[in-house]
């Protein structure tokens, strides 16, 4: 990984730079794995090295692939970067080793989380009943900043951008809709696989409770087959395959259906996003909040991708 | 001192540095916002390690297994890496906003056309 970030500061190719990064970000999976957070090394592999290398590449099709040329180095920069860096290792000499069961992070709220929240929510994945319940306030604020995010980039690259016209850099690495449209095996293939991500991030969205996954990691699975639709057929097949206003109503329903489950657990009278009251008993009301909470994060994630994906890849013509 | 002890703390600390060096020492745009995903990577790296306890496993209830890995930093790196792409894509889209308005993506070359205005 070190090796990776190295490279990415010294090349001046722009394209490759994105590519290292996608592979730090693989390898950064990988290492969360080691450590035991299935559910995070999921969402890496997915989003870091999937999602933001195609937004990356997206942008470097719309500006330009080779980063300027500047011989001086910043020996400034490097100064503030060796004490900045200094500091941190001198302060680090007063932190629990790693693996220390008896660290300060071990000893609050997390027992409770492990040794309760089996009889409390009556998940497996502990991951996921703080995800969704213990901790709902912060996920349904994380949720509501992906659709604004999504907002945003439709404000600043959607409509009206249409008339700015420029000339893509000589080998920018374009999506290749039409280059890849003639070929038939790609066609085939990809018609073989999509039905088959569509039902694995169905699964890993409705199995998010008894294995790693949920509403993020299927959102962007989702969204990934729409991509590989994308690069393969055009974008506007995929215009037409699932509309605008299908893609700003799943943004928008997603966060109305998390929302809307916290004001039905209010009226049913217990507190906001407090599933206990959903059903007559406490875990079966909680796996229903869960799960419906759950449907509302993906769809959402899946939405917005898709709407920030095409944003970038209807640009460049 | 056993070999891991403080070694996960160094690695993210080369890992952080790195990012704030692109950060503060590149021009291209493009290359911040990767300085500042490295940046990023790193904290996540350094929530996760503190979470990971010594024969623990992962956090998923089973029969017969005692000792998880810390949930929590497992709940809060997840949504970030979520949020983390939707703030890319925003940056993203800045800097092709950008490059439309000053027809570059380095920052001293737009510092130089404001001057000239």
């Amino acid at each position: 990984m070190a090796a990776a970030a190295v490279g990415m500061i010294r090349l001046r190719n722009l394209f490759a730079v994105v590519m290292l990064s996608g592979i730090f970000s693989l390898s950064a999976a990988a290492l969360y794995v080691v450590l035991d957070a299935v559910d995070v090394a999921f969402t890496e592999a997915a989003v870091g090295a999937g999602i933001s290398t195609v937004l990356m590449l997206g942008t470097l099709a719309l500006t330009t692939t080779e980063e300027a040329i500047k011989p001086q180095r910043n020996i400034g920069a490097l100064v503030v970067v060796f004490l900045t860096g200094a500091v941190l290792i001198y302060s680090t000499l007063d932190m629990p080793l790693y693996g220390d069961p008896t660290a300060p992070i071990h000893l609050h709220v997390a027992p409770r989380y492990i040794w309760d929240s089996g009889a409390e929510i009556g998940v497996p994945n502990i991951v996921t009943s703080v995800l969704a319940s213990y901790r709902g306030y912060d996920t349904l604020g994380e949720t509501t900043v992906i659709f604004t995010a999504a907002c945003v980039v439709m404000a600043l690259i959607g409509r009206g951008r249409s008339k700015v016209k420029h000339q893509l850099p000589e080998g920018a690495p374009s999506f290749g809709y039409a280059a890849l449209k003639p070929h038939s095996v790609m066609r085939v293939t990809s018609k073989l696989l999509l039905p088959l991500i569509f039902l694995y991030a169905l699964y890993v969205q409705f199995h998010g409770d008894f294995g790693p996954g949920g509403g993020f990691q299927a959102g962007v699975i989702f969204g990934a087959a729409f991509i590989l639709y994308t690069l393969i057929f055009g974008v506007d097949n995929t215009r037409i395959v699932i509309r605008g206003w299908f893609r700003r109503l799943m943004m928008s329903a997603g966060v109305l259906i998390y929302a809307g489950v916290g004001v039905a657990a209010l009226l049913m009278g217990g507190n906001y996003l407090g599933y206990s009251a959903l059903a007559h008993e406490a875990t079966h009301g909680q796996h229903l909040g869960i799960n419906l909470i759950e449907f509302g994060v993906g769809t959402t994630v899946a939405g917005a991708m898709i709407t920030i994906f095409l944003m970038f890849a209807g640009q460049d013509r | 001192m056993e070999f891991p002890g403080l070694f996960n703390y160094w690695i993210v600390i080369v890992l952080m540095m790195s990012g704030f060096y692109m950060v503060i020492a590149h021009n291209n745009m493009i290359k911040k916002v990767v300085g500042l995903n490295i940046f990023q990577v790193s904290v996540f790296v350094f929530y996760i390690s503190m979470g990971k306890i010594e024969g623990g496993t992962a956090p998923i209830l089973e029969k017969g297994i005692e000792i998880y890995s810390n949930p929590l930093p497992h709940v809060l790196i997840l949504t970030a890496i979520v949020v983390g792409v939707a703030t890319t894509a925003v940056a993203m889209a800045l800097v092709v906003r950008i490059r439309d308005a000053y027809g570059t993506i380095e920052d001293d070359e737009i510092h130089a056309q404001e001057d000239d205005a």
